[in-house]
C-alpha cells in the first residue's frame, strides 16, 4: 500500500490520492504543443465547444421531447418552441449545432489530409477521428427521426431501406431494424434511445480515445518539421521561452484556442438567432405522413455527398459505391505509400489530388441536393466516378512521391 | 499557484466574462425548469356550491391535489360557534357553511380518511387526527388542513383566486398559502 | 516565416461559402419555382368604375340579390340559418358570414366574386358551368338595373358595415379569409370555429363530432382536407404563402384551393396570425439574440486580448 502522510493543504490532500498536479502536468501545462501551427489546429477544441452545446440543449430538449408517433411532432413544435421558456433556444441551439459540428468536423479532417497528420504513428489518431465520424453521423441521424416530420420519416424509410442490399433482398433485416413494416412507434423509440444514450456514449468513449492518440505523437506542425519534444521543453522550462519551438497546451495554446472559440461562436449565435433555417429543413415542419412522399427529399447537407455517390448508378453498383465512400476514408493512412510528413503543397501529385478531392466532394454535395435530372445527373455521375477514381489512384501517386 | 501568477491580468478578465456568460446560461435553464403555462393556466377550478349535502365528504380535484369538500349539518355549526377557531375555517356561501381544504395531511401530504360517525379524519400514514372543520386535534400534524385560495362568485366557488375572504383567513394566520 | 492564417481564413471561407451556395440558395432555386407577388391587386380582373351607394346595396343584399338567404352577416342582426356542419353538408363548406368581408377581400375581387364566383376564385377548371358543374355560391345575375352599378352598391354596402382597418384583429382575418376550411390547433382553431375549454369530456366529443362532420363534407367538397395551418409559416415561408394565396394555379395546377382574394393589409394579418401560431416567440428570439451578440462580441474582444498577452512571451 503506498504510503500516505498527514496532509498540509487540500490540493495535497488531493495530490496524494489523485496526483492531480501530475494530471495537471501531464494534460495541460507540460502537454507540449509546436508552434509552428496555425488556427486550423484549433478546430478540436471548437468541436469540444459545439459538443458541449449540444449537450446541454439536448439535455433541456429531452425534458419536454415525447417519443411517442402521436405526441413527438407537437411536443416538438408546439412545447418546446411555444410553451417552454426559451425552449426555442435550445432547439435552435441543438439543430444549428447539429449542422455546424459537422462543416468543423470536415475543415478538422481536411485539415488533417493536407498536412498528413495521419501518418507515422499518427494513424490511430485519424482511425479513432473517422470513427468519430461515423458516430456523429449517427447521432445526427438518429436525432433527425425524433421530431417525427414529413423529413424524419421518409428519411426513416429511405436510409434503412439500403440496409435490404439491393438485389439482395434482405428485408427481414429492414424490419428488423424498424420494428415494424414501415418506420413506426418501436422504430421511433429505438432511435430515441440510440440518439440519447448508446450514440453519445460511443461518441464520448471515442473522444477519449481520439485525445489518447495524439498525446504520444503529439499533434503535427503546418511545415512537416519533426521536432524533439524532449530538448523544445527543457529549453522551455529553463525560462528561454521565446528560442523553443513548442509551447505548453495550457495556457500558451488554450489562449489561442478560446480565441479561434470566440470567434467562431460570434459565427454560431448569429446563426442560432438570425440565420437558422438552413439547420432545419422546412419541409420537416409538415407532419409525418407514411401516405405521401415530400415532392423532393434529400438528407442533411453534411450526407449529401455519400449520397450523390448512391443516386447515379443502379440500385447494387449504387450501393457498392455508397458503401465504399463510407469506408475509404478510414483507409487513408493505409492507402498513402508517400515516406513524407509534410504540407500538400510540396508533395507534388498528391496537392492536386487533394485539391480535386476537395472539389469533388463540393460538386458531389451540391449535386446530392437539386433534383437527379438533366445535367445534374450527368455531373453527379462523373463527380461519382471522379471520387472513386482518385482514391484508385492515390496509392500510386504517392508511391510515386520522393522522399523530401 | 503557479498556474494563476501565469495567467496573469487578462486571463483572469477572459474568465470573468466568461463566467457572467455562464451564469446568464444558468437564468434560461432556470426558467425551463418552470412550470409550463399551460400548467399554470390550468390552476383554476371552479366549484358549484349548490350540490353538496350535509356531512358528505367530496373530494374534488385542483392543481392535480385532493380537494375536501364538507358542508356543515346543524350539530357541526353548533360545535363550530362554541370555538371560533373552528368557525373562521369555514367558508360561508349562501345560507350554508362548508369546510373546503387541501386533502393532504400537513405532516408528510397523506390523504386523510373521514370518517361521517365520529365526523372526523384520521390520517392512516402517521395517526394525525382533524376534526370536520380541519382543524388538528390530534398530532404529528402541525396545524390544521390548509386552505386553498379561493374567491367567492355568488354560489360558486373559484379556487387559485384570491377573493377577500380568504385574504382574511391568511391575516389571521387560519390557514398558510398553498 | 511570413503569416499564413488570413490565407488560410480566406481559403476556409470561400469553400465554406460556396458549399453553403450551392446546397442553399442554389439548390432552392433549382427545386422551388419563384413567383413575384402581385400586391394582392388583382389586375386579371376588371377594375370597379362605378362609385357605389351602401344604402342602395343594403337593399340588394337583404332583398334582390338574396345574399342573406345563404350568407349570415351577424353585424346586420342577420344571424346564420343553420350550423356550421350542417351548412357544409348542404354547400360543401360554411357559406361565409359577410360582416368583415368588406375590410379583408380586396374591392375588386369582390365585385368579380359576385358576378361570377368560379371566375374570381380561380376554380373553372373545377365548376365548368357548361359542364353543369355549377360552383355552390350563385352568380349574381342583375336585379334589373345596371349590373356594375348594383355590383359596385354591394360591396359599398359590404365596405361599410365592416370594421375599419385598425379594428381588424389578425385572427378575425384568418376566421374570415382562411377558417373555414383550415384548422390551426396550436391557436385552438377549428373549421367550425375555436374549441371551447369543457368540464365533461361528453361535452368535448359532441364539439370534436361536430367538428368531424364539417371536415367530412369540406373533405368531399374539397378533394382532400386542406391541411392544419399551425406552423405554415416555418413549412412554407412567408413569400410562399402570401404568393400562393394571391394564385395558387401557378403553385399547384389543379389544385381546389381558390384565390383567397384578401387585400394587402388583411394579407399581412393572416400571415401575423400564422406567427402567432408557428413562430410565437419570434420577437424573445430577436431581442435575447441582440444581447447574446454584443455579450459574444466582448467575449471574443478579451479573448483576443488574453491570447496577445500570452504569446507575446512566446516570440
Amino acid at each position: 500500500m503506498a504510503h500516505f502522510t498527514k496532509a498540509t493543504s487540500v490540493k495535497d490532500w488531493l495530490n496524494q490520492r489523485l496526483a492531480v498536479e501530475k494530471v495537471e502536468k501531464v494534460m495541460m501545462s507540460e502537454y507540449w504543443i509546436p508552434k509552428n501551427i496555425n488556427f486550423l489546429w484549433a478546430m478540436g477544441m471548437v468541436l469540444v465547444i459545439t459538443f458541449t452545446l449540444l449537450l446541454v440543449s439536448g439535455i433541456f430538449l429531452l425534458m419536454y421531447y415525447q417519443p411517442n408517433v402521436n405526441l413527438a411532432f407537437d411536443s416538438v413544435n408546439y412545447t418546446i418552441m411555444r410553451e417552454v421558456d426559451f425552449g426555442w433556444l435550445w432547439r435552435h441551439v441543438h439543430g444549428v449545432a447539429a449542422s455546424v459540428v459537422f462543416l468543423i468536423i470536415y475543415i478538422h479532417m481536411f485539415t488533417g489530409i493536407y498536412y498528413g497528420s495521419y501518418k507515422k504513428g499518427r494513424e490511430l489518431i485519424w482511425i479513432s477521428g473517422m470513427l468519430l465520424f461515423v458516430a456523429f453521423s449517427a447521432e445526427a441521424f438518429s436525432g433527425y427521426m425524433l421530431p417525427w416530420g414529413q423529413m424524419s420519416y421518409w428519411a426513416g424509410m429511405v436510409i434503412t431501406n439500403l440496409f435490404s442490399g439491393g438485389s439482395l433482398h434482405a428485408d427481414g433485416l429492414v424490419e428488423w431494424i424498424r420494428g415494424d413494416y414501415v418506420p413506426a412507434q418501436a422504430f421511433l423509440n429505438r432511435f430515441f434511445m440510440l440518439h440519447v444514450l448508446l450514440v453519445p456514449l460511443a461518441i464520448m468513449g471515442l473522444i477519449g480515445l481520439h485525445f489518447g492518440a495524439l498525446r504520444i505523437p503529439h499533434v503535427n506542425n503546418q511545415d512537416g518539421e519533426e521536432i524533439d519534444f524532449d530538448v523544445e521543453s527543457k529549453k522551455y522550462l529553463a525560462g528561454d521561452k521565446a528560442g523553443s519551438k513548442v509551447m505548453r497546451f495550457a495556457n500558451d495554446f488554450m489562449s489561442k484556442d478560446m480565441m479561434v472559440v470566440g470567434i467562431y461562436l460570434i459565427f454560431f449565435f448569429y446563426l442560432v438567432f438570425f440565420h437558422y433555417d438552413f439547420a432545419m429543413d422546412p419541409v420537416n415542419f409538415d407532419p409525418a405522413d407514411g401516405l405521401k412522399t415530400p415532392a423532393h427529399i434529400y438528407p442533411e447537407w453534411y450526407f449529401l455527398w455519400s449520397y450523390e455517390i448512391l443516386r447515379p448508378f443502379s440500385t447494387n453498383v449504387g450501393l457498392i459505391a455508397f458503401a465504399f465512400a463510407q469506408v475509404i476514408f478510414v483507409l487513408l493512412p493505409f492507402l498513402d505509400r508517400s515516406p513524407n510528413t509534410v504540407p500538400a503543397s510540396r508533395r507534388g501529385l498528391f496537392r492536386i489530388w487533394f485539391w480535386a478531392m476537395l472539389i469533388d466532394m463540393i460538386v458531389l454535395t451540391s449535386m446530392g441536393k437539386v433534383p437527379p435530372s438533366g445535367i445534374f445527373s450527368t455531373i453527379g455521375l462523373y463527380a461519382a466516378l471522379t471520387f472513386i477514381g482518385l482514391w484508385i489512384a492515390l496509392p500510386f501517386i504517392t508511391k510515386m512521391e520522393k522522399k523530401v | 499557484m503557479k498556474n494563476s501568477s501565469r495567467r496573469g491580468f487578462m486571463g483572469k478578465a477572459f474568465g470573468a466574462v466568461a463566467g457572467v456568460g455562464a451564469v446568464a446560461s444558468l437564468y434560461a435553464m432556470k426558467k425551463s425548469w418552470d412550470p409550463l403555462p399551460s400548467v399554470k393556466a390550468a390552476g383554476f377550478a371552479t366549484l358549484d356550491m349548490s350540490g353538496y349535502k350535509e356531512n358528505e365528504l367530496v373530494t374534488e380535484k385542483w392543481r392535480g391535489k385532493p380537494i375536501f369538500v364538507l358542508k356543515q349539518n346543524e350539530e357541526m355549526l353548533t360545535k363550530a360557534k362554541a370555538n371560533p377557531k373552528e368557525m373562521d375555517r369555514l367558508i360561508k356561501i349562501g345560507d350554508s357553511y362548508f369546510m373546503v381544504c387541501v386533502g393532504l395531511c400537513t405532516h408528510l401530504g397523506c390523504i386523510p380518511g373521514y370518517n361521517p360517525d365520529d365526523e372526523s379524519f384520521l390520517c392512516a400514514c402517521h395517526g394525525g387526527m382533524y376534526d370536520f372543520s380541519g382543524d388538528v386535534t390530534k398530532a404529528p400534524p402541525p396545524r390544521g388542513l390548509d386552505i386553498p385560495p379561493f374567491k367567492i362568485d355568488g354560489n360558486k366557488l373559484v379556487l387559485g383566486e384570491e377573493g377577500p375572504e380568504y385574504k382574511k383567513m391568511l391575516e389571521s394566520g387560519t390557514t398558510l398559502k398553498v | 516565416m511570413k503569416n499564413k492564417e488570413p490565407l488560410i481564413l480566406v481559403v476556409v471561407v470561400l469553400f465554406s461559402l460556396l458549399t453553403y451556395y450551392l446546397v442553399e440558395p442554389f439548390a432552392h432555386s433549382q427545386m422551388h419555382k419563384h413567383h413575384e407577388s402581385e400586391g394582392f391587386e388583382y389586375k386579371d380582373l376588371p377594375a370597379l368604375t362605378k362609385k357605389g351607394d351602401a344604402t342602395k346595396g343594403q337593399e340588394l343584399v337583404m332583398g334582390a340579390a338574396a345574399c342573406v338567404g345563404c350568407h349570415s352577416i351577424e353585424k346586420a342582426g342577420v344571424p346564420a340559418a343553420m350550423e356550421p356542419q350542417d351548412a357544409a353538408a348542404s354547400y360543401g363548406v360554411n357559406p361565409p358570414d359577410l360582416s368583415n368581408a368588406g375590410a379583408v377581400y380586396s374591392a375588386r375581387f369582390l365585385a368579380d366574386l359576385i358576378k361570377n364566383p368560379a371566375h374570381a376564385l380561380m376554380v373553372e377548371h373545377k365548376f365548368d358551368a357548361s359542364k353543369g358543374q355549377m360552383h355552390p355560391m350563385v352568380p349574381f345575375y342583375g336585379a334589373g338595373g345596371d349590373i356594375d352599378q348594383e355590383v359596385a352598391d354591394i360591396v359599398a354596402y359590404l365596405q361599410s358595415i365592416a370594421p375599419k382597418a385598425e379594428d381588424l384583429t389578425p385572427a378575425m382575418a384568418f376566421e374570415t379569409a382562411c377558417g373555414r376550411c383550415h384548422a390551426v390547433h396550436y391557436e385552438n382553431w377549428t373549421q367550425i370555429g375555436e374549441k371551447p375549454k369543457f368540464k365533461y369530456k361528453k361535452d368535448e366529443l359532441a364539439f370534436d363530432i361536430k367538428v368531424l362532420e364539417y371536415q367530412k363534407s369540406l373533405t368531399k367538397y374539397m378533394g382532400k382536407l386542406p391541411p392544419d395551418l399551425s406552423i405554415y409559416i416555418r413549412s412554407r415561408g412567408e413569400h410562399f404563402i402570401k404568393t400562393f394565396v394571391e394564385n395558387p394555379q401557378q403553385y399547384l395546377k389543379g389544385t381546389a384551393m381558390p384565390r383567397v382574394g384578401v387585400n394587402a393589409e388583411s394579407a399581412d394579418k393572416v400571415l401575423e396570425y400564422l406567427e402567432d401560431s408557428g413562430d410565437l416567440k419570434r420577437h424573445e428570439r430577436e431581442s435575447v439574440g441582440k444581447n447574446v451578440m454584443i455579450y459574444i462580441v466582448i467575449f471574443a474582444i478579451f479573448a483576443l486580448l488574453w491570447k496577445k498577452q500570452v504569446w507575446k512571451e512566446l516570440h
